[in-house]
């Protein structure tokens, strides 16, 4: 066996350098932050604050989207419309809509000029606010309500048909079917869906920046941010760094324990069928789906109506922004890939989930604390705020690898398992396995993956924050800046042109793996 | 000569032990009820398998540990091609991995395709050819490479009997042209008689010496009575 095992050593070599690489921009780069925060003195109040402010926000978004799903997703499986495919496509979404244009899009529905506000106002009322608590939590439920929707329609998807056609034969009403089918589904899916948005939620920064801050409405990510920003106060930062991935990993290592459902899951495109229920439930679920989509189309339509008119007269710093945008997601793409192959690769040879628990760190790392940590790096070597760019590109590669190996990782067990012994009798190894089998099989959870890491870069507005002047801008941050200046008609446009450059540069991706590919 | 020396294996609560060696050019069918380890045994001379103590030896030596280092052609259950390639590059790949061939070399795959009746077939990938079609692809492969071990691990599984029969008649005439030696792991005693001159039984647990076909036949031992089902 020594010369198999000798001949696997590329595999080898190239997973334990990923596996390096991401082990330093986590615990690395958590060590640096630990090192530094040393000196730092004790929390003051403010800080008690942030941290109990981000565990509430947190925890209130998880079940006020997984409870508005519930219904939602008990909806979408039991009826057949059509159109039920394309909203369901549309549900997953807002996983690649950035943050900052949802945002925006949620101003023009709910905040003092938004529709909702106008109306209360016509009406005689007082308009809302969301600002603070309230919006932060409206935010993330625009967000996650799509992803605990679909979880949770998965779930019932589980439910195989004979147990409805069985129900049926035994005369079981709704509320037999509930107690008997359903419940128990719910009791195996929910803790799952709560944890992960629970997770995502402690971790987002942007809607913090754009609808939180002050001292009642400003989290943990936040206030790294400004202690870093505003006071330049590095221990300061590092000590709350700390404190966010503490908070993460222990919720992560929670979620492991939980079974979490896989987010991205297809063949949710059948309902299932049911012979349960009159009028009053029909009304019910259409009642249901109807607001679960005017809720999350309406915010983009305010983006597209507001938007248009601009798009012509984009100033240039929005333009050049874009440009840099477009770059910093390509190059994200590439690290994504060259991190997760390989360690795709080294997790699938030696059937190892650690390898691919190393991998998925960074789900409980927080953007802002490896840019903290990055920061305190580079500080002593090189200007950090150049590095803007670079930095943030890596960062948001790290950030889209869990989601990569997700996709990669079954795909190249399941080539591995049905092609390796004809490959292995073939003699293909190395760089003739991965071009002649690897690649092509490959190319289409490839493509989606590069089109997700590049999504997903394109409209990150997270370490960019920290590290970026004036003239090094992404188009987010530059949006960002429109927003707080109160150019928003500019902003509309803006943010309509970084949504296009989202869609387009996911779908391109997507398209080019699904091209000429073979089943 | 093929011989497996004190092979033991254990899988789990599985084992299989074999101590035969089978003659230079024999053709051999592998016979016995599912389950017993037919195919284990074709996947461990094949190298796909660790052994837990024994040695398989070819010409005397011992076997390379890597499977394509070995004297050895093997046809799968399934997944004999590469789906996403052409019925000519997975031909190909018999002879390089990297298919960077030279002009002389395809034309070796060209024929290999002709002699198996595809020719002008080359170009299409496996899910536009039939499932015969796809079974002489492989023996395409086969045959380019030339290996004198030649293993069948119930190829011809998902195709009719006509289909069948004729893939067995194809499989006898390359091996009498190429000389080699034939381990046929089949469910059918059919093409056993068909083409085998030796037969070996594998049941509970091991894979016995082999026997001349029709001396089996006539007196069938009581495992293989079973199987046969009389």
């Amino acid at each position: 066996m020594a010369e198999r095992i000798l001949k696997l050593n590329r595999t080898n070599v190239l997973g334990a350098l990923a596996l390096t690489g991401v082990l330093g921009l986590t615990l690395g780069t958590l060590i640096a932050v630990a090192l530094r925060a040393d000196g730092a003195g004790a929390f003051g109040p403010a800080d008690w604050a942030a941290i109990r402010f981000t565990l509430w926000q947190a925890a209130l978004s998880a079940v006020i989207s997984v409870i508005l799903a519930i219904p939602v997703a008990r909806a979408l499986a039991r009826r057949s419309f059509p159109g039920r495919g394309f909203l369901i496509t549309l549900l997953g979404a807002p996983f690649i809509l950035p943050v900052i244009v949802a945002v925006l899009g949620l101003l023009a529905v709910f905040g003092r000029n938004g529709i909702v506000s106008q109306t209360l106002i016509w009406a005689g009322l007082e308009p809302i606010s969301i600002y603070g608590l309230h919006g932060v939590v409206i935010a993330h439920v625009f967000f996650n309500l799509p992803l605990a929707t679909r979880l949770i329609l998965q779930g019932w998807l589980t439910i195989p048909a004979e147990r409805f056609r069985l129900a049926a034969s035994l005369g079981f009403g709704p509320d037999d079917i509930q107690r008997v089918l359903e419940r128990p589904m719910l009791r195996g899916v929910l803790p799952g869906a709560l944890l992960v948005i629970f997770l995502i939620c402690l971790t987002s920064f942007a809607v913090a920046l754009a609808l939180g801050g002050g001292p009642r409405a400003t989290t943990v990510e936040l206030a790294i941010y400004q202690a870093f920003r505003f006071d330049f106060d590095l221990g300061k930062a590092a000590l709350l760094a700390l404190v966010q991935f503490a908070m993460g990993a222990t919720a992560a290592l929670i979620a492991l324990r939980v079974a979490v459902p896989g987010g991205i899951g297809t063949g949710l495109d059948r309902a299932v069928r049911r012979w349960d229920g009159g009028i009053a439930l029909v009304l019910q679920d259409v009642l249901c789906i109807g607001f679960a989509t005017l809720f999350l189309v309406l915010p983009l339509t305010m983006i597209l109506l507001d938007g248009a008119p601009g798009l012509v007269r984009l100033p240039h710093p929005v333009l050049w922004a874009a440009g840099r945008s477009i770059l910093v997601a390509l190059a994200s793409v590439i690290l994504t890939l060259s991190l997760a192959l390989p360690i795709a690769a080294l997790a699938v040879r030696h059937r190892s989930r650690l390898v691919e628990g190393i991998g998925t760190l960074t789900i409980a790392a927080s953007p802002l604390v490896i840019g903290t940590g990055l920061f305190i790096v580079i500080f002593p070597l090189a200007d950090p705020f150049a590095l803007a760019l670079p930095v943030t590109a890596l960062v948001n590669a790290a950030m889209a690898l869990p989601f990569a190996l997700r996709v990669i990782v079954p795909v190249l067990a399941g080539i591995e398992t049905d092609y390796g012994p004809l490959a292995d009798q073939m003699g293909l190894t190395g760089t003739a396995r991965f071009r002649h089998l690897w690649l092509p099989r490959l190319r289409r959870p490839l493509g989606f993956t590069a089109g997700l890491a590049g999504a997903l870069s394109m409209g990150d507005l997270g370490v960019i924050a920290m590290f970026a002047d004036p003239e090094r801008a992404t188009l987010p941050l530059q949006l960002y800046r429109l927003m707080g200046a109160y150019r928003m008609e500019d902003a509309a446009a803006a943010a309509l042109l970084l949504l296009m450059l989202s869609l387009l540069m996911f779908w391109a991706f997507d398209k080019g793996g699904r091209v000429d590919a073979d089943a | 000569m093929l011989t497996l020396e004190d092979l033991h294996i254990v899988m789990d609560d599985f084992t299989l032990d074999a101590d035969l060696s089978v003659e230079t050019g024999a053709c051999v069918a592998v016979l016995g009820p599912s389950g017993a380890g037919k195919s284990t045994l074709l996947m461990a001379i094949a190298g796909f398998l660790p052994l837990t103590s024994g040695r398989i030896l070819w010409g005397g030596a011992p076997m390379p540990d890597t499977p394509a280092k070995r004297p050895i052609s093997m046809v799968f259950q399934d997944n004999n091609l590469f789906p996403h390639m052409t019925a000519f590059d997975n031909v190909a790949l018999g002879l390089r991995p990297s298919l960077r061939l030279t002009g002389p070399e395809r034309g070796q795959v060209e024929n290999a395709l002709a002699r198996v009746g595809l020719t002008g077939l080359g170009d299409r990938k496996p899910g536009q050819l039939s499932g015969g079609q796809a079974a002489r692809v492989a023996l395409a492969r086969v045959l380019l490479r030339n290996r004198p071990l030649l293993l069948l691990d119930e190829p011809f599984g998902a195709l009719g009997p006509a289909l069948r029969t004729e893939m067995v008649a194809l499989v006898k005439d390359l091996v009498t042209e190429t000389g080699a030696t034939l381990l046929m792991v089949s469910h059918e005693p059919e093409d056993a008689r068909e083409i085998a001159d030796q037969v070996i039984l594998v049941a509970e647990g091991t894979a016995h010496a082999p026997v001349p076909t029709a001396k089996i036949f006539a007196d069938p031992p009581a495992a293989l009575r079973e199987y046969l089902g009389k």
